[in-house]
């Protein structure tokens, strides 16, 4: 199991890069009430019985490791919000895209800790791909609201592929998280 | 810090561009490949790309590094995971590399070209490898 609640969206957005998605938008909500972690994403999405199958463990996709017995993404993230008294949430629509959403309440010692933002965001912002990432922030607890997207960043700092974008990147991101 | 605009990180770049120059005209011939499956972001594979991001910045690697990310290399019990490949030195991947980790293992591998033992693990497990 993941030890903070970030993690989980990496998962998710590996899930949205599979899914053949080219805009994939993530948001990290933390409110008085808990922290909410949101992604979604224009890929291929699923119906009713493929969604069925990704909430199981023990199923996977299959396209990259097609011996593989497990697909711990989606059920990790859902045990640990229900766990915690949170709220988890899929919806899905063949052709159209994917939207997952999970709430883990302030209230709830079950509750992961939020984790390193600036680190999930250079993580997801070096991931392979042409597709366009809208990154959004919110905290309320000083008023904190930012907004950044995968193409100006490239086109700021340069290659996202290379250590040295992605040092930049690290920096922008990390006076962002500062506000 | 102030809250940079994307001017700001513009500038920025181009404030580095001239060392970066330098040292782009080699071409980016190392990449870095970390392995970030569900089992290796549980073990903390973020804080090492992170980790490993900043000290190639630190010693002056960024430059003619490419970082990248993949899936589960099937060496779950030794996440994080990192595989490197660099001119001159055997194409290596390394287990238990945490975040703090990162900057050792830069150093050792790609700054004094020696390899950081007992991490070493060599290849893939047998799942991952195409037949």
């Amino acid at each position: 199991m993941h030890a903070s609640a970030v993690d989980f969206v990496l998962d998710l957005v590996q899930n949205s890069v599979e899914a053949g998605a080219s805009l994939i938008d993530v948001e990290i909500d933390e409110s008085t009430e808990g922290v909410t972690l949101q992604v979604s994403d224009n890929g291929c999405g699923m119906d009713a019985a493929q969604l069925a199958r990704a909430l199981d463990p023990f199923r996977s996709g299959g396209a990259k490791h097609p011996s593989r017995k497990v697909g711990l993404g989606l059920p990790f993230l859902k045990q640990a919000a229900e766990l915690a008294g949170g709220e988890f949430r899929i919806e899905s629509v063949p052709g159209r895209g994917t939207m997952v959403r999970a709430m883990f309440p302030a209230s709830s010692v079950d509750s992961p800790p939020l984790g390193d933002v600036t680190t999930l965001f250079v993580t997801l912002l070096g991931m392979v791909g042409e597709c366009e990432l809208v990154l959004h922030r919110k905290r309320a607890s000083d008023g904190l609201s930012y907004t950044v997207r995968k193409s100006e960043l490239a086109e700021a700092a340069g290659d996202l592929a290379t250590a040295s974008g992605l040092s930049l990147v690290r920096q922008f991101l990390a006076s962002q998280e500062e506000g | 810090m102030a809250k940079m605009t994307l001017e700001q990180l513009r500038a920025l770049r181009d404030s580095k561009k001239q060392e970066l120059d330098k040292r782009e005209v080699e071409g980016k011939d190392i990449q870095i490949i970390v392995g970030m499956g569900t089992c290796g972001i549980a073990a903390g594979a973020k804080q090492t790309f992170d980790g490993i991001v900043a000290a190639l910045e630190k010693h002056n690697l960024a430059g003619r590094t490419v970082v990248r990310q993949t899936g589960c290399m099937g060496l779950c019990y030794v996440e994080p995971t990192v595989e490197v490949i660099a001119p001159d030195m055997p194409n290596v991947i390394y287990g238990k590399i945490t975040g703090d980790l990162a900057e050792e293992l830069v150093v050792k591998h790609l700054v004094e070209h020696t390899l950081l033992e007992n991490h070493i693990y060599d290849k893939p497990a047998v799942d991952i490898v195409k037949k």
